[in-house]
Formats: C-alpha cells, structure tokens, sequence
C-alpha cells in the first residue's frame, strides 16, 4: 500500500536511491538511462510522490508486483488532451 | 492504473478538485505521481528535454514487471483508451494460454485466436480472413 506523507510548506523532496551517493558515477548513470526501453524487458523501477483519494502518498512500481500496470505520461495538468 | 507528469502533487490535487472530478463525478481512482524533474520521464525514454514535460508515453507492464507495450504520442494527440484495454486483455489471454495461443491482428475478447504450431505454417489463410483486422 502507499505510504502517506504531510508535506510541509515546500513541494515533497524527491526520493530516489541516485540522491544518496553524489558521485560522478551516479550522473553519469543517470544520463545513460535517458533512452528509449524496450518491450520485453523489465521496467524501470521507480518511487514518486503522488496524489491519490485526498492523500499525498510515496508510491514505487515495485508494489504492483502480480498485477497489470497501465503507466500513463502526459505533458501536464490542466492541458486539454 | 498510474498516471505521470512533471506537476506537483499539490497541482495534481487541484486539477483532481477542480476539473477532473466534475468531468467523472467522483475523484480520480489511482495515483497521479508527481516526476518534477523529468526522472522517470527520462528512464522510459519520453521525456521532452526541449519543452521541459513528458510526452505521451503509453506503457503496459505485466505482473512479472516486464514491459509488454507501449505507445507514444507528442502532446497535440489524445490516446484511444479502449485500445489500450483491448492490448491488456489481449496480453493476459496469450499470459493465461502460458504462450499457446496468439491474438492476430483485429483480435478483441471473443473472437478467434491463433494456436501457433507447425499445423499453422502456411495455413493461416484458411482460419483467419483480412476481413477480421478492420472490424469494430
């Protein structure tokens, strides 16, 4: 289940496990993650805030583990598509 | 159900409060995640470094984690939800046949599917006609 969090005056820090450890390695992973995935291979895992039911919550990929995951981007928020 | 952009939770609250909710009558049902600085835009491949959001990435994964599809579309053009439905169920049928069974194109819940097998090489124009692929 998600975990909820009371975020105080500032947005929520973003949690990852890149953050932990600031070396040049970690950058460098980073940039070469930024390409295209490929079907048939595992997704990415992640943790994020998110917004669910009038809560603000942690939610990893890693929890809907046995279940099917529809993962939906879009450019933003109150934009009209 | 997960939906991502680079908004903040708070942002994603008031489009929830105020728009969202009014067009479903009731709060939307699943996590709206919060991807601020375009990370896990980025891990998947559609993140638009130029204008600073997402594209319109589509990606279906299964329960074993592993991604089986995705689609993705610049901002100007919505998605066909009911075709994302139909790939999952599609993916769960041939998951549940445990790979003896395949969709062939224009399949939806109920029609025919395929039994792959030296039985079917050269044969698939006796049991599946073109017609198929263009029907509702």
């Amino acid at each position: 289940m998600p975990e909820e969090f009371k975020p105080g005056c500032q947005r929520p820090a973003i949690k990852r496990p890149s953050l932990e450890t600031e070396s040049t390695d970690q950058i460098t992973v980073k940039e070469a993650k930024s390409s295209m995935v490929k079907v048939g291979k595992p997704a990415p895992d992640f943790t994020a805030s998110a917004y669910l039911a009038g809560k603000f919550v942690n939610v990893s990929l890693s929890e809907f583990k046995g279940k099917w995951v529809l993962l939906c981007f879009y450019p933003g928020d109150f934009t009209f598509v | 159900m997960l939906s991502c952009s680079v908004d903040s939770v708070f942002v994603h609250k008031m489009w929830n409060d105020h728009e969202l909710s009014k067009m479903i009558n009731r709060d939307i049902p699943f996590a709206m995640l919060s991807d601020q600085d375009g990370y896990i835009g980025k891990l998947y491949g559609i993140y638009d470094e130029d204008s600073g959001v997402e594209t319109r990435g589509r990606f279906i994964i299964d329960p074993d984690g592993i991604i089986q599809g995705f689609e993705v579309l610049t901002p100007p053009v919505g998605r066909n939800v009911k075709e994302s439905f139909r790939q999952i169920q599609a993916f769960q049928l041939v998951r549940a046949s445990e790979g003896t069974e395949a969709t062939p194109s224009g399949w939806r819940p109920g029609k025919q599917t395929l039994k792959p097998g030296p039985d079917l090489v050269g044969k698939v124009w006796e049991v599946w006609k073109v017609s198929e692929a263009f029907e509702d």
